[in-house]
């Protein structure tokens, strides 16, 4: 009991002291799950556009793929990426493994089916008239669709937050894409994971409360929102 | 005159359901013209294909000569605007609902702001500009929706039942909007309704549309002097009664419907005859009054339907009538079901179908 308190107290201190190393490996975290989040919506968004304003056959199919990758275990992930990324791997020749920019790629990709399942059930809940009205009152094509993702905005913005709290919260991934080197591919939930390994508990617990505030702040701020556009 | 727009041999089918049936008709620059029929009849699915959000499944569309297809689409759409029976509202202000249409050509931003400002006042929604439309309520949301779509000037305006559901006061002002933009703006206008009253007043030509064919198409006066029996059959509902016809000695005709009631007509016949009484031309009142009015039945309420602006009662008099009276009528009187009340109508006001 003494240990995790005089650990809880290390890791106020520290956490108080602004030290470096935590401010890198808060700021490369975020800009991994960052740039992950809004490559994931920059294609995660048209496909849900396909899928939400298209009849077509197997539509049901296409959804419950999205589904189920909604679920897939960051591990299995990490691995298949790994082979492919790794140096004899198809992608080897582009030396992402280890890289930040592996890692964005590799969290957008699994972030990807929570982008197009949030997104596609917000723009189906859109009115279907919506459309319609939009033709009528002479809008093009493309100015139709950007209507009825106006009007599920609510929804994106959630598909968005999601799936970037799964991007800084996931660990498989960022680990074995990444490998947590130090001043190189280090985030928090690698670094959490190495330092409790390594008996460093106060720099863990630090890290483990900069990674909740920011989901929870995030999840927070999303709530405001919300609220303010009902 | 010259023909705006025009369909020639318009059919659609849907799900293996024909809804409409060779249907062609032509719509006149600066006319109101009303399609009255009674609800699945077709009229919806006809605005939606002179709105281009509906495809027929043969025949054509013309707009000004054009034969519209998928290449000059554009030709029509910029020059027509439609506004929906249920109100679709854009989940933002009531001025960018307004500005919508302008924004998407384009106008700048001064245009859109006098332009949106002058169309909220005709809908007499002044300085509602910065409210949610969601906070409005259901008739104030369907007059945004019609500003919508007026602020556009397009030279033909369709409009899908305008007025169904709406509150009289609303319904009133949305009547008055159509006819101020037609007679000002001299926009052409087509408006579906199944409300008797509103298409005998408001256009200047009406078709009677029945199971996705249009049986008479003609003005307001032809149509509705005519009264054929597809209008007696939809449009008046149960106000028909067929009987037998015997002269009376003040020259008048009484045709016994059954059930003891007797209607008293003044056209001359004799032997099983159909008759029809408009249902708004029926005088309700909770006691006899003396009137020159030849029929003065006693009976009760026996069905309530709120339509708006609009109250339609049935009575059963031995024979059940449809009575349509002003909300307002109906709220003054405290009527109810049950309520015993006495049907009144002039010998002139009944028909032969």
């Amino acid at each position: 009991m003494n240990a995790i308190l005089e650990a809880l107290t290390k890791s106020v201190q520290l956490f108080l002291s602004v030290d470096p190393r935590i401010v890198e490996i808060t700021l490369r975290a975020l800009f991994v799950s960052g740039m992950a989040a809004i490559i994931a919506t920059l294609w995660g968004i048209p496909i849900a556009l396909l899928i939400g304003l298209n009849d077509f056959r197997g539509k049901t199919l296409v959804k419950t793929v999205f589904s189920a990758l909604l679920g897939i275990p960051t591990v299995a992930m990490g691995l298949i990426l790994y082979l492919v990324f790794t140096k004899t791997g198809p992608l080897g020749i582009l030396g992402l493994l280890y890289t930040p920019a592996g890692m964005i790629i590799g969290e957008a990709l699994l972030i990807t089916p929570i982008i197009v399942s949030i997104a596609t059930s917000a723009i189906e809940s859109v009115d279907r008239e919506i459309l319609n009205l939009a033709k009528t009152l002479g809008a093009s094509e493309s100015q139709q669709s950007t209507t009825v993702l106006r009007e599920a905005l609510s929804g994106i913005i959630l598909a968005a937050i999601a799936a970037f709290n799964r991007a800084i919260a996931e660990l498989g991934v960022a680990q074995m894409v990444g490998g947590n080197i130090q001043g190189a591919t280090e985030v928090l939930t690698t670094a959490i994971s190495n330092e409790t390994q390594l008996g460093h508990f106060q720099l863990s617990i630090a890290l483990g409360v900069i990674l909740l505030s920011i989901v929870f702040g995030i999840t927070l701020v999303l709530n405001i929102i919300q609220r303010r556009r009902k | 005159m010259t023909i705006i727009t025009e369909l020639k041999n318009v059919s659609r089918i849907l799900d293996g359901r024909p809804v409409l049936n060779n249907v062609s008709f032509n719509v006149q620059q600066g006319e109101i013209l009303a399609l009255l029929g009674p609800n699945g009849s077709g009229k919806t699915t006809l605005l939606k294909i002179l709105a281009l959000i509906d495809k027929p499944s043969t025949g054509a569309i013309y707009f000004r000569d054009h034969k519209i297809t998928d290449s000059n689409m554009e030709l029509m759409r910029k020059n027509c605007t439609m506004v929906f029976q249920r109100t679709i509202i854009f989940n933002t202000s009531v001025f960018n609902n307004v500005a919508y249409g302008l924004k998407m050509r384009k106008t700048s931003k001064n245009e859109i702001a006098r332009e949106v400002e002058g169309a909220l006042k005709l809908v007499r929604l002044e300085g509602f500009g910065k409210r949610h439309v969601k906070k409005l309520s259901g008739g104030e949301q369907q007059r945004v929706a019609l500003a919508r779509a007026l602020v556009l000037n397009t030279p033909l305006l369709l409009l899908d039942e305008p007025t169904a559901n709406l509150d009289p006061k609303t319904a009133s002002i949305i009547e008055d909007v159509i006819s101020t933009v037609n007679r000002e703006s001299e926009t052409t206008i087509v408006m579906a309704t199944h409300n008797m009253f509103q298409a005998k007043s408001l256009p200047h030509r009406v078709a009677l549309i029945n199971d996705g064919k249009i049986d008479e198409i003609g003005t307001t006066a032809q149509v509705f002097g005519r009264l054929s029996k597809t209008l007696a059959g939809f449009a008046a509902l149960d106000n028909v009664f067929s009987g037998r016809a015997e002269a009376t000695e003040s020259g008048t005709t009484l045709v016994n419907i059954g059930d003891g009631v007797l209607i008293e007509m003044t056209a001359k016949t004799h032997g099983q005859v159909s008759v029809f009484v408009s249902p708004e031309d029926i005088i309700i009142s909770r006691n006899p009054f003396v009137s020159s009015a030849r029929n003065i039945f006693k009976g009760k309420i026996t069905e309530i339907v709120d339509s708006g602006s609009l109250v339609r009662l049935k009575v059963y008099v031995g024979k059940s009538f449809v009575v349509q009276i002003t909300k307002r009528s109906f709220n003054e009187m405290n009527l109810g079901l049950n309520t015993e009340v006495f049907l009144t109508f002039k010998a002139s006001s009944v028909q032969m179908v």
